[in-house]
């Protein structure tokens, strides 16, 4: 089939996103360190720009590229919040990275690069898309971990995160090409009528499914794939701890639904009981070894993990519902991971990393306000309402109740219950524990007025979660 | 304009939640934290007055109705209404508030407006948990007000503050969890999120019983039943005297009050099954927590223990009524069986409350709640011990005083289920007036045990005002209960109906 430019307009977001990743790195090729402030302004215009083209262009839908490249609302929304997600990431980290000297034009390079890589994992609808989108996005994020190079445990983390995330593309090809073989299709439309007409081989497909399962388990980091995160959050700079813990889980859940529902729907059967051992292991695990952390980062990142296990249990349920459930438990997720991980951005200052649980101690005491954003996201996280956490697993259980699978429901809210231990151990240093040192935030206002935004949101989507549910209730259904 | 015309359930429950916020925005040292906070505790309890004159106590349907759309998508409503079972748990609310206020007044000294915000919140949630007719509304003020109450353990609490407000928020979380998964699946079962329509649906009996228990772990945690009991005697004894007042007067009737509007309506021929194991467990806490109870010496874990084994016969007098329908059709008893659970309910939310008090002004002096720490208080402070007196009797069941009213309405109830039933619960007079008034004599009578006792000075006019109050309310209640009874006589009636009706 020879190759089309039918609808090029529908890529205009990317087209904008590339032009001003090239744009910025020949900027950055000219201009000296002493730019950066301007690098950094171009590079949240640039974001900004894309998010603005994104919403002008909504409501149009249809296929691009020989049918390589999809538009709809599903992508239109994931694009948009992924582009938002990351200005706030860049307004946090901007004053980390200066104190330690990251600030490099290539940091905002990679992540104009890493996000046009989302955008098209986002929007694709083939496989040979799919993978472009994901190695764009992965290589870019390899070498953020890596930014920090004089440090050992950063330098660590990022080979750990390379050659396991290289695995993982690889189990990845591997699945595609044997679904390929089968299906005799790269499309993804293609391979559900493929699928759908019931004359393929079950054995060779189901195996094709595994290896593609275990690919986007790794990139989730659902257990037993999870190795690499704990030691990817812990080790890198927490800046980039904050860009890849937000919206590439964003970008992941586009890749599921277009590979699990687009593309191999018609084998749910199948991936439903391997996502059920998925969600279930991520939930038990990263909420039992969450509880023996002291590092807040790693409790962070394995409280990830077990969040990672509530999300995919909307989309195990194989439901219209479930499926928004879970892009609804994403975005709750991407919202209070920037607010986790902004917290110790906030608190970190020149040569002090606000990481360890114990740094929080009399923080209500202290610094009041910020005592409270974090005590609104640890009751998030940990699910209690009125906050927003707790509709996201509302919804994901319910999806699962919904289908029958009462077993696996149960088992989730007891994790919930284990989960509240940890987070509400950050509570109690913060509140009930005498302040030992005086922790200061130093950030600049804007970022202390968005986070501060960011962290009300959570308690408004608590409160009012109707309008975001039925954003995912209707791009999904 | 009419009263009914007034959201006034939404005012109820949002006016103290407002009032607190305020509050948190206040500075530490401002002059005006007290009076904001009494200014509002006082309106919400006029307001809950204005509640009881527009009330309707002939009919059974709920009043006071608001009901608009909430989250569309799931067809979740803020749906709010009252009937006779919320309507005395509420005014019972904002009072118990009211005088946490009042007894906050100048023994809280860090951090006041958290405080007292922590209790008006708490107080909105509250109300908002007895007047939510949609299940997910319910769950979440039932969830919620576990943060305020959390904090307040937690910051305000004794030396072993942290284990006992852990303990207490998670034994309390893991029950709730199964009520979460239990509404789930009735949502599923019927397409919608509202409590009535739960009543009506048909269930199997293996659904029923699923439901069940899940119910029962939920609110048996909140009551507490034996044996999940365990979180309760820690959280009184580490709580502050607020905290301690708000636990016992009112989170534990939630439990109760949960059974009322879940278990019972909504699995009936469950309930009816598993009766044994509730009527067991109850007896259990009514006789063997009793004991336990004898054998405290720390005045608060004491009082706790009895909270335990009066709650005892809320739950007794709940699912007896089952074996009342089976063995008489007198249509008598299990009025009598359910009423007085409710009134044991609301009376002892005011002993205990004021037994709480009275432990909180012995506190505030001396810090120390040991039993043995006291002695001969009687000699110094003749007006408190006058009250403290009267307190115990009312808690030992003494006719005369709400406490005897309830358990006298259970024990004769119980007569007519089986005579053990009410032989064991019987037992109660004799345990309780033996643990209650065993401490009165260790605590008030004999010699003046030390000095720090000899130099106790009486209660001042603002502790005074307050345990007044409270006495005049339990020696009402004791001697004229029909007004609490008339009150939600056309529910309980409702609710039997709906119990004798099976759902098969």
């Amino acid at each position: 089939m020879p190759f089309s430019l039918t609808n090029p307009s529908y890529a205009l977001p990317e087209m904008l996103m590339l032009g001003f990743a090239l744009g910025l790195l020949l900027f950055i090729a000219f201009t000296g360190k002493d730019k950066m402030n301007w690098t950094f302004a171009l590079t949240q215009l640039s974001l900004f720009a894309t998010a603005l083209v994104i919403v002008l262009s909504m409501g149009e839908q249809g296929l691009a590229f020989s049918d390589t490249y999809i538009k709809d609302s599903l992508s239109d929304v994931l694009k948009l919040s992924i582009c938002l997600i990351n200005m706030l990431v860049l307004l946090y980290s901007h004053d980390y990275l200066k104190d330690r000297g990251l600030l490099q034009g290539e940091f905002y390079v990679l992540v104009l690069f890493a996000t046009l890589g989302m955008m098209v994992l986002v929007s694709a609808s083939h496989f040979l898309t799919l993978y472009l989108g994901l190695e764009l996005m992965s290589l870019c994020l390899y070498a953020l971990v890596a930014m920090h190079r004089d440090s050992f445990i950063a330098t660590e983390a990022a080979m750990k995160y390379f050659i396991l995330g290289a695995i993982a593309s690889g189990m990845l090809l591997y699945g595609m090409s044997i679904i390929y073989g089968v299906t005799g299709s790269l499309a993804l439309a293609d391979i559900a009528v493929a699928i759908d007409s019931g004359m393929l081989n079950n054995t060779v497909l189901s195996f094709g499914l595994v290896f593609i399962v275990i690919g986007v388990a790794f990139k989730f980091g659902a257990v037993p794939f999870h190795m690499w995160l704990p030691d990817v959050y812990q080790g890198a700079p927490t800046a980039v701890t904050l860009f890849l813990a937000a919206a590439p889980k964003v970008a992941a859940f586009a890749m599921l639904i277009r590979l699990m529902v687009d593309g191999l729907g018609g084998v749910q059967d199948a991936w439903q009981d391997m996502l059920i051992m998925l969600a279930v292991m991520s939930m038990i695990v990263g909420n039992l070894v969450a509880i023996a952390q002291t590092n807040l980062k790693r409790m962070l990142a394995y409280s990830t993990i077990s969040h990672v296990g509530f999300l995919l249990l909307g989309v195990l349920s194989g439901t219209a519902e479930g499926y928004a459930a879970s892009m609804f438990y994403t975005l709750i997720y991407a919202l209070m991971t920037l607010g986790g991980f902004g917290m110790i951005l906030l608190l970190s200052k020149q040569g002090f990393e606000a990481e360890e649980i114990a740094d929080y101690k009399g923080l209500g005491k202290t610094q009041p306000w910020y005592a409270l954003m974090m005590l609104i996201l640890m009751f998030s996280m940990a699910g209690i309402p009125p906050l927003a956490g707790f509709y996201a697993k509302l919804t994901v259980i319910k999806a699962v109740v919904d289908v029958n699978l009462i077993t696996v429901a149960v088992i989730a809210v007891l994790m919930s219950v284990i989960g509240a231990y940890y987070y509400l151990r950050v509570i109690k240093v913060m509140y009930f524990d005498a302040p030992e040192q005086q922790l200061t935030v130093q950030v600049s206002a804007p970022a202390r007025i968005m986070f501060s935004s960011n962290v009300l949101l959570v308690l408004g989507l608590g409160l009012f979660p109707g309008s975001l549910l039925a954003i995912c209730v209707t791009v999904l259904s | 304009m009419t009263l009914t015309d007034l959201p006034m359930l939404s005012l109820l429950i949002w006016l103290p939640i407002f009032g607190g916020l305020i509050l948190l925005m206040m500075p530490a040292e401002h002059r005006g934290i007290r009076t904001v906070g009494l200014v509002t505790a006082l309106l919400t309890f006029v307001l809950s007055l204005l509640l009881i004159a527009g009330f309707d106590s002939q009919t059974y349907e709920m009043q006071f109705v608001e009901r608009l759309s909430w989250v569309r998508a799931f067809n979740i409503e803020y749906y709010l209404g009252i009937d006779g079972f919320s309507m005395p748990l509420i005014v019972l609310t904002t009072f118990s508030t009211l005088l946490v206020v009042i007894a906050a007044w100048e023994v809280i000294k860090d951090r006041l407006h958290y405080y007292l915000a922590a209790f008006l919140i708490m107080e909105g949630m509250m109300i908002g948990v007895f007047s939510a007719l949609d299940a997910i509304l319910f769950y979440v003020f039932f969830e919620a007000m576990l943060i305020p109450l959390f904090l307040v353990i937690g910051i305000w609490g004794g030396p072993n503050r942290v284990y006992a407000t852990l303990k207490f928020f998670l034994y309390t979380f893991l029950g709730s969890v199964f009520l979460l998964l239990a509404l789930l699946y009735l949502q599923f079962q019927t397409g919608s999120f509202a409590i009535p329509d739960f009543h009506a649906v048909p269930l199997t009996l293996n659904q029923q019983i699923w439901l069940f228990l899940a119910f029962l772990i939920a609110f048996a945690v909140k009551i507490p039943m034996w044996p999940v009991h365990t979180w309760l005697p820690d959280a009184h004894v580490e709580a502050p005297t607020g905290g301690s007042i708000i636990l016992a007067a009112i989170t534990l009737k939630i439990g109760g009050y949960g059974l009322l509007r879940f278990a019972l309506p909504i699995t009936p021929d469950a309930s009816m099954t598993l009766d044994w194991l509730v009527i067991m467990l109850s007896l259990i806490a009514v006789v063997y927590i009793g004991f336990v109870a004898l054998a405290q010496t720390d005045m608060k874990k004491l009082i706790a223990y009895s909270s335990i084994a009066h709650m005892g016969f809320v739950t007794l007098g709940l699912f007896i009524v089952f074996r009342i329908f089976a063995n008489t059709n007198n249509g008598y008893g299990e009025v009598l069986a359910i009423e007085g659970a409710m009134v044991q309910m609301i009376s002892h939310g005011f002993i205990a409350a004021a037994m709480f008090l009275s432990v909180g002004v012995l506190y505030d002096r001396m810090h120390s709640r040991d039993i043995y720490a006291y002695g001969g208080v009687a000699n110094r402070m003749p007006v408190f011990t006058a009250f403290a007196v009267f307190f115990a009797m009312a808690n030992a069941g003494l006719p005369g005083t709400s406490g005897f009213v309830g358990e006298f309405m259970v024990i004769l109830a119980a007569f007519q289920a089986n005579f053990w039933y009410a032989f064991l619960a019987a037992t109660t007079l004799i345990i309780g007036a033996a643990y209650t008034l065993w401490m009165v004599k260790r605590v008030f009578f004999g010699e003046i045990a030390n000095e720090q006792v000899a130099a106790l000075q009486d209660v001042n006019r603002r502790e005074f005002f307050i345990l007044a109050t409270l006495a005049a309310i339990v020696l009402l209640i004791g001697v004229w209960p029909d007004p609490l009874l008339s009150v939600m006589h056309a529910s309980v009636e409702n609710l039997l109906t709906q119990l004798a009706q099976s759902k098969l």
